[in-house]
């Protein structure tokens, strides 16, 4: 009888062992971007890999080749089997990857999107960190441009392709801010144009913008293969001096036309800083020291206090950085 | 034989026709579009589909095709990047070798695929076109070469040479003018038409089938990894997931256009260069007619089925009445 006791003592003492065991594993995430081979997911990957190393939690990311709609649902599926804590997403498509995230938040699974939310599906989602407030992205580029042409002439946008979602939003906003804010009454929009994301595209596109405006004083792009190929195009016709370019573009394939003067200036937030968030709130929320909820405040060491808003939206930063001469040696991304 | 140079020529006529009418109505529209501007555009969107056009050209004269040129295009890009990031001090001559001889090994892969197994080139090359893009991820670490890690001069070549033509549009013409001796003077050059014309009764002839179709994928496959590094000069830095995606599709769209047949055995570098012309004349056109995003895939294809159509009536003889006098 004792005997069966103290071996029931030792069953029980083991398991409780293990449980506490079970309990200081490390949190793993994965983070899955939207393609591979993409610098700006590259830089969301290192704030990741360097949040989990103060925090001592488990990194992995995995991606498709190409971002289509559906490419991440075998990799996404392939996560949760492994039995991941954390899959912080940067979803392809607003809600084909609905079912398959119900399934996987039915299982304890905590589902992240990382740099665009999914309108209309927040349900299947625990929360989202978006990288900025998007609503100054469309004000701040008009601002931008503006400045620099003594808030008169003829300007134009090279966009993605035309049903790219987050471009047409910034685009209704630059819209509406020349038109609603007498400070920039003199500058007019005479064209959209639309470089599907592709150099080649972007670059005909930018060459027609050119020809068709002789008087064009800027070209805002507000996509990254756009700003590039719009930069090399003006300074291939040799016409930095009379049109400015500005956009949304990383450092790195943006610094080599800050150097030589075509660009003045850009714009962009802080991709790595959004990964070292996401690292801290997902850690944090898995092990109860963050509640998911909105109002509920945290402190993510470099960035401060952040506040989880509305439908578990959280901004990792309120304004746009802007990128020129003075700090774009700053940056590496 | 006068016969058939008549028949080339009719060929080549009714694809600068085509040029010409196309030329004018988009002029009569836009006036703008017949301006040197206009042409200093064309010229400079040109050299890359030229490049590799040329090579796809000797392909499909074989009675082959190559799908891969896109994929061979972006890994040589790549490789020459690559070499420009990490051996900075190493002169430019080194990355050209570097894109060359990558497009070529992956050319003759196909090639001896191909040949040693009898396979369909269509099927083959649709398995590389996806395994060397992968191989291109590896190769990488899917990183982007970013702008500064391209070379100065590199990028100066696409925009200016000792005669203010760009370097990179004096390529493309040199080595349209190179395949040109090539295949009209070289007893392989002009093997390959024997070959496509009647692949069973080349061998009959003493024609070494083999050998010659081998040269003729990794033929393709330099020349796309020369299209590879013109690539990284025009567009100053190379993306491994977007670098030469679709390619294919627009340089076997010129090719075809220029006359060349997929049958085998027909084709001439004159009409692919007038093809390549043609086609970027199309894609710099709807943007200078301001024809809304919405609207310019549709318009492209539409425009490229109808050259096609033309095209082929002219040679059937149907409109020859009408364009052929006004072309020869």
């Amino acid at each position: 009888m004792l005997r069966k006791k103290l071996m029931l003592a030792a069953v029980l003492g083991a398991s409780l062992f293990a449980g506490a065991a079970y309990a200081a594993d490390p949190v793993s995430i994965v983070y899955i971007p939207k393609n591979t081979g993409n610098p700006y997911f590259d830089s969301i990957i290192k704030g990741f890999e360097d949040g989990c190393k103060t925090l001592g939690c488990e990194f992995t990311t995995v991606a498709p080749a190409s971002a289509e709609a559906t490419s991440q649902i075998p990799f996404l599926t392939a996560q949760i089997q492994r039995g991941v804590n954390v899959v912080a997403i940067s979803p392809n498509s607003p809600d084909a990857l609905n079912q398959v995230f119900d399934r996987a938040r039915s299982k304890g699974t905590i589902i992240l999107s990382v740099n665009s939310d999914m309108p209309g599906n927040e349900d299947h989602r625990d929360a989202a960190i978006l990288p900025v407030d998007f609503t100054k992205t469309g004000p701040s580029q008009v601002e931008l441009l503006g400045k620099q042409i003594g808030y008169e002439g003829e300007i134009a946008i090279l966009s993605a392709t035309t049903d790219a979602p987050d471009q047409n939003v910034w685009i209704a906003a630059m819209k509406d801010t020349l038109e609603k804010d007498p400070k920039y009454a003199k500058m007019k929009l005479v064209t959209i144009a639309y470089g599907d994301d592709d150099p080649q595209k972007s670059t005909t596109e930018t060459e027609a913008l050119l020809a068709n405006y002789p008087n064009l004083k800027g070209i805002i792009s507000p996509t990254t293969v756009g700003v590039a190929a719009a930069a090399q195009v003006v300074e291939t016709a040799k016409k930095a001096d009379k049109i400015k370019v500005v956009g949304l573009g990383t450092p790195n394939q943006m610094r080599r036309f800050i150097e030589n003067g075509t660009v003045e200036a850009f714009q962009l937030w802080s991709p790595y800083n959004e990964g070292l968030l996401a690292a801290h709130f997902a850690v944090g929320v898995k092990n109860g020291t963050i509640k998911n909820e909105p109002g509920t405040t945290f402190e993510v060491p470099g960035l401060g206090k952040v506040t989880v808003g509305e439908k578990s939206v959280i901004k990792t930063q309120a304004d746009l950085t802007t990128f020129d001469k003075k700090n774009i040696a700053d940056f590496n991304f | 034989m006068s016969s058939i140079a008549r028949l080339l020529r009719a060929r080549e006529a009714g694809i600068l026709v085509m040029l010409v009418l196309f030329a004018l109505v988009v002029g009569l529209i836009q006036p703008r579009f017949l301006t040197a501007e206009t042409l200093r555009i064309v010229l400079l969107a040109v050299p890359l589909i030229m490049v590799a056009a040329m090579g796809q050209m000797m392909v499909l004269v074989a009675r082959h095709v190559d799908l891969s040129i896109g994929s061979i295009l972006g890994f040589s890009a790549i490789a020459a990047g690559m070499i420009f990031r990490d051996h900075p001090d190493w002169p430019l001559f080194i990355g050209f070798g570097v894109a060359l001889l990558s497009g070529a090994l992956l050319g003759l892969f196909n090639g001896l695929v191909v040949t040693l197994f009898k396979l369909p080139s269509i099927i083959v090359t649709l398995g590389t076109l996806s395994l060397y893009r992968g191989l291109l991820f590896i190769l990488s670490g899917s990183k982007q070469i970013d702008p500064n890690d391209i070379p100065e001069p590199l990028i100066k070549m696409a925009q200016t040479s000792p005669i203010d033509i760009p370097w990179i549009v004096i390529i493309a013409f040199g080595v349209a003018l190179a395949t040109h001796v090539f295949l009209t003077y070289s007893q392989i050059g002009r093997q390959i038409y024997a070959i496509g014309s009647n692949p069973a009764a080349a061998p009959l002839r003493g024609i070494r089938v083999m050998p010659v179709t081998i040269l003729v994928f990794t033929l393709s496959g330099a020349l796309a990894g020369l299209a590879g590094i013109i690539y990284a000069a025009r567009f100053g830095y190379v993306n491994p997931g977007i670098t030469g995606v679709g390619f294919e599709f627009t340089v076997i769209a010129a090719v075809v256009i220029g006359g060349v047949s997929i049958n085998g055995g027909v084709g001439s570098v004159a009409g692919t260069v007038l093809g390549v012309l043609f086609l970027g004349a199309v894609q710099v056109a709807l943007p200078i007619l301001g024809v809304s995003g919405f609207w310019q895939n549709a318009i492209y294809g539409g425009i490229i089925l109808i050259a096609l159509v033309i095209d082929r009536t002219v040679r059937q003889g149907g409109l020859r009445g009408l364009l052929a006098r006004g072309g020869a």
